[in-house]
């Protein structure tokens, strides 16, 4: 290794997802929709609501000790925990402050991560650096939302869309040759309009005239995101192959950011991938936001839809605007 | 020729089988049953192949194929 850095992989992956199943045909109950009209647009069935007692790192922790185990690597080893999230348990203490302290993780510093639906990618590229410059060896690293705190059920828009859930992923020291190849993050902040939760920050705290205004709660342009989405998701899968000198005809496996299955067959076609190829649960979970990948990842690895030597890539696009891409040798 | 170019696209995008029934008069929506993502995914393919931006409140305004077919070509004068 001529570099002087260290190969960087996934030693062990984890997720939890809330039992209580909401269908299309509950929300057709209680807003304006249907079945047939949510699976057209979306490709989703259903989605995992958390009860009112269950906060985002209450998932967390769930999926990190799945990924501890799966890893083969105690709490106490940990050296660094990441949560990217847009539903934190609160402002502070960071929710990766919250699971350090529920796993007994007390050698790891701690910090949550702010990048949307991308945040997994984010996470993946700043843990990367750590392990790979020899400052740490063992990083754990979650995305965790509990959209539906932030949903306003009376918006068919975008109550249909999203879930809740948890994954997680243990980084360290793997093979030469294999692990993260490359990593490619964007952002575009001209965009950020097109998708926010107005109030509650510094900007708009928190008044009776907000909670009145139905300000907390997730604002989207669907028709402009979807555009941004497909081009956003062919792109940065390009730019990490690139990086890494391969193309789109060495991936083995591609792990999408599960918003919405038109994105995922638009962006596939632009990418002339097979969607074999293509993992896909929101049919099952809906868009979680940070949680997506991670959750779709571990399940893709646990099912063995991921063997030893395959390219996988990891391709994520959200709020911010913000995207970002991986590719990882297993 | 713009007119030929735009069908050519939709008849591609939305695997619409018979070209020559697609005329200036057609609705994407109302006569070739696409749907809002449809809609959308069409202008994307448009404005990668005119290298355009079509902004949502322009193509809100659009009734049908022969709209688009103007629109594009005040565009690329």
């Amino acid at each position: 290794m001529n570099s002087g850095l260290r190969s960087v992989g996934i030693l062990g992956t984890g997720s939890c997802l809330p039992e209580n199943v909401i269908t299309n045909y509950d929300l057709e109950k209680i807003v304006d929709t249907s079945h047939d009209w949510i699976v057209t647009r979306t490709g989703i069935h259903s989605r995992r609501i958390v009860d009112d007692n269950t906060a985002t790192s209450d998932l967390a922790t769930k999926a990190a000790l799945k990924a501890l185990e799966a890893a083969g690597v105690s709490a106490k080893e940990l050296d660094l925990i990441i949560v990217a999230t847009v539903t934190p348990d609160m402002s502070f203490p960071s929710t990766a402050c919250i699971v350090q302290k529920n796993i007994g993780a007390t050698n790891a510093a701690a910090f949550d991560l702010g990048a949307g639906c991308s945040g997994f990618i984010y996470e993946l590229a700043v843990a990367k650096q750590f392990i790979a410059t020899g400052v740490y060896n063992k990083i754990l690293i979650i995305g965790a939302e509990t959209l539906s705190k932030i949903m306003n059920w009376n918006d068919r828009n975008t109550c249909v869309l999203f879930g809740d859930g948890a994954g997680a992923a243990v980084l360290g020291v793997t093979e030469e040759g294999t692990g993260i190849l490359s990593t490619y993050l964007g952002a575009d902040g001209e965009g950020g309009k097109f998708l926010t939760l107005p109030a509650g920050g510094s900007r708009m705290p928190a008044s009776v005239q907000t909670v009145e205004q139905n300000l907390h709660y997730i604002k989207m342009d669907g028709s402009e995101v979807f555009k941004f989405a497909v081009r956003a998701m062919g792109n940065a899968s390009k730019k990490a192959l690139k990086l890494c000198n391969l193309d789109v005809n060495d991936i083995d496996y591609l792990v999408p950011h599960q918003a919405n299955t038109r994105i995922i067959s638009a962006s596939a076609k632009r990418l002339k991938l097979p969607m074999e190829k293509v993992y896909v649960n929101l049919d099952r979970y809906g868009n979680m936001s940070a949680a997506s990948i991670p959750v779709a990842l571990d399940e893709a690895i646990r099912k063995g839809k991921i063997k030893k030597g395959y390219n996988v890539v990891l391709v994520g696009f959200g709020a911010g605007l913000t995207w970002g891409s991986s590719v990882i040798k297993w | 020729m713009v007119f030929d170019k735009v069908v050519k696209i939709i008849a591609e995008q939305l695997d619409v089988d018979n070209v020559e029934d697609i005329t200036p008069k057609t609705s994407l929506m109302n006569d070739l049953e696409a749907d809002s993502l449809d809609a959308v995914e069409v202008i994307m393919a448009l404005e990668d192949e005119f290298d355009i931006e079509i902004p949502d409140e322009d193509a809100e305004n659009f009734k049908n194929i022969g709209d688009i077919a103007k629109y594009i070509e005040e565009k690329t004068k």
